[in-house]
């Protein structure tokens, strides 16, 4: 639509008064698209800026209504690495978070590909039990689950309830990588069959290569679910504050420094910041993966 | 071909495709079916984990319907958050993708920024909201108060806790807007300029020719999001854990809602149920009925025409 408002401008001499109007329209338009795009940016960013000025603030400080530090503490962050248990819950997070997603990719490829280019009777059938189990909230099944993982492999405590069971496949990943795979054309396969590879190798040598972006995008929303999960450790891991990641540990975090806001607010930063920096380093694989699975194809 | 070889060439393909399967047929056996069968049980035992199992019948469906108090309270809130915060998701995502599409300078750097906060982990961001909208220090209220607003409690007020879940949703609105701004891009550019040559104003180009367009995204954001309300669990308890100040771990145990059971969401349920008063069959009953719900409108989504299945199929 922009392009269309701005064509007449091009198109008229420029200085014929209706040019003029079009133009002067044209202009306040941006003004205002603009000014909106920067009220907007400040209700996104804002809160994040006021997290970062409050985490240098003084103990003080962060017991009053100011905005801006008088100075810098940069020594919170400090305070927060040498909390008891912080840098557990930071190792503990990154060893879910890692070997959770290289579980998951791996043993979610091979089912995404059958069921996106295998033709078999109940593919479709699979499909919706595949979302059925995407939607499901992780609650629904959580009472035998629990008594499974804890009364009977007497696993409680780790959180390794959570993490087995990435290695049979997640229904997400499954489905976001199934609707990647529908988009490579099956000439490729049909290519690879004719120069004699068979199923397992035209997945490892033609496909993989092409899934690339796809396999990304899973990565990387598994790897913030992973990063993220609260429920999962809540339920698991509560009783041994060794097993805990981050995100529950942050919780005790404030509870331990029940008015400090400035050290809360530092940790804080802390849990957000690898989110953050994974994202620059990985944005578009990633908004790739939100439109793959929104309804594009 | 013979039959025998037929067969046999069927069988193979058979195998191929349960062998590529296998991982997600017994992530499926393991951890979905079993369990699920296993809750329905369960929602018929008393059970506390340490005696055994014993059959109640319908008590505890009776229990939750009946005595238990957070049930109803929760399945309100439920109601509040899918008719309010995921309507005003919806629309504040959608204005944010048009905006997006319209941004002509700098293009990539508010996309981003836009984007950032939906990245934020919940338990952080919920912290966050947590301190930006507390009623002593906060700096929200710093501002409402200096310009002479009214300073509301927020999390800390059973009328504003929802208003102030809805304004962190709102903030995490990256999700959406990439849905709606590849949505927006994809309406052909020749109806916007028919339209234009027929002289109609931005409002009728945006009624006629860009909402019919999309709307069949909106419809999906708007069940999607209805899901999400369903499993919508770490906002609402952290932000109540916070607000009430109860610290973990130093032998009190949070009463989940705060305040005044405002909060309570239906996965907070299952967790007070089960882990909290170690009533395994009632929290199974709670669980049911999420499961019933979120079927409901998973079904939605798998309606002919309905977004997802055919997606990547055409």
């Amino acid at each position: 639509m922009t392009q269309l408002l701005e064509k007449p401008v091009e198109s008229k001499a420029p200085h014929s008064p209706a040019a003029r109007t079009a133009h002067r329209r044209a202009f306040l338009e941006w003004i205002a698209i603009h000014s909106l795009g920067v009220a907007a940016a400040l209700f996104f960013t804002l809160p994040f800026l006021f997290v970062l000025l409050t985490s240098l603030m003084s103990d003080s400080q962060a017991l009053s209504r100011d905005l801006i530090p008088h100075t810098w503490e940069w020594d919170n962050y400090r305070r927060v690495f040498d909390t008891p248990g912080f840098l557990t819950w930071w190792r503990n997070t990154l060893f879910y978070a890692v070997l959770g997603t290289a579980l998951t990719v791996i043993s979610s490829i091979p089912v995404a590909y059958a069921l996106a280019k295998f033709r078999f009777r109940g593919r479709n059938l699979a499909l919706m039990l595949v979302i059925s189990m995407m939607m499901l909230p992780p609650q629904v099944v959580i009472i035998p689950m629990y008594l499974f993982w804890a009364k009977q492999l007497d696993l409680s405590g780790t959180l390794w309830p959570l993490i087995i069971p990435m290695a049979f496949g997640d229904a997400f990943s499954i489905f976001l990588l199934r609707q990647f795979l529908t988009t490579i054309p099956d000439e490729y396969l049909d290519a690879a069959r004719v120069d004699g590879c068979g199923d397992l190798r035209t997945l490892l040598k033609v496909v993989l290569p092409m899934a690339k972006p796809g396999i990304a995008a899973v990565a990387l929303f598994q790897f913030f679910y992973a990063w993220n999960d609260y429920f999962g450790p809540q339920i698991y891991a509560s009783d041994n504050p060794g097993a805990w990641p981050l995100s529950y540990g942050l919780e005790s975090f404030k509870g331990a420094h029940h008015t400090d806001w400035n050290l809360t607010m530092a940790a804080t930063v802390l849990v957000m910041a690898p989110v953050i920096l994974v994202f620059f380093f990985a944005q578009k694989a990633f908004v790739e993966g939100v439109t793959l699975t929104g309804v594009k194809g | 071909m013979s039959t025998s070889a037929l067969r046999a060439k069927h069988r193979r393909s058979t195998l191929r495709t349960l062998a590529f399967l296998s991982p997600w047929l017994i992530g499926f056996t393991v951890f979905f079916a079993y369990p699920l069968i296993s809750t329905v049980y369960f929602s018929f035992m008393r059970y506390d984990g340490f005696r055994p199992p014993a059959w109640t019948g319908t008590k505890n469906w009776t229990y939750v319907f009946t005595h238990y108090p957070f049930f109803w309270p929760a399945l309100r809130n439920t109601l509040w958050l899918v008719v309010i915060m995921v309507t005003l998701r919806v629309a504040f995502g959608l204005g944010v993708g048009l905006l997006i599409t319209r941004i002509r300078t700098a293009t990539g750097v508010f996309r981003t920024l836009f984007y950032l906060p939906y990245l934020a982990p919940p338990v952080a961001a919920t912290m966050a909201f947590a301190f930006l909208l507390n009623p002593g220090t906060g700096p929200v209220n710093s501002i409402l108060e200096k310009t002479g607003l009214p300073a509301p409690g927020w999390f800390n007020d059973p009328t504003w806790s929802k208003p102030a879940l809805t304004l962190l949703a709102l903030w995490g609105i990256g999700d959406l807007m990439v849905i709606f701004m590849a949505a927006l891009l994809d309406v052909p550019k020749e109806q916007y300029e028919a339209a234009e040559l027929d002289g109609t104003t931005p409002w009728q180009r945006f009624r006629y020719v860009t909402l019919p367009n999309i709307s069949p995204i909106i419809m999906f954001a708007v069940v999607t999001g209805v899901i999400q309300t369903m499993q919508y669990y770490t906002q609402p308890l952290i932000a109540g854990k916070v607000a009430s100040g109860v610290i973990q771990g130093a032998g009190t145990q949070f009463e989940p809602g705060y305040p005044d059971k405002s909060t309570l969401t239906l996965p907070q349920l299952v967790y007070n149920l089960g882990f909290q008063r170690f009533d395994y069959g009632s929290a199974c009953v709670v669980a049911l009925v999420l499961f019933a719900l979120s079927m409901a409108f998973t079904a939605l989504l798998m309606r002919p025409r309905g977004g997802l299945i055919q997606a990547g199929e055409r």
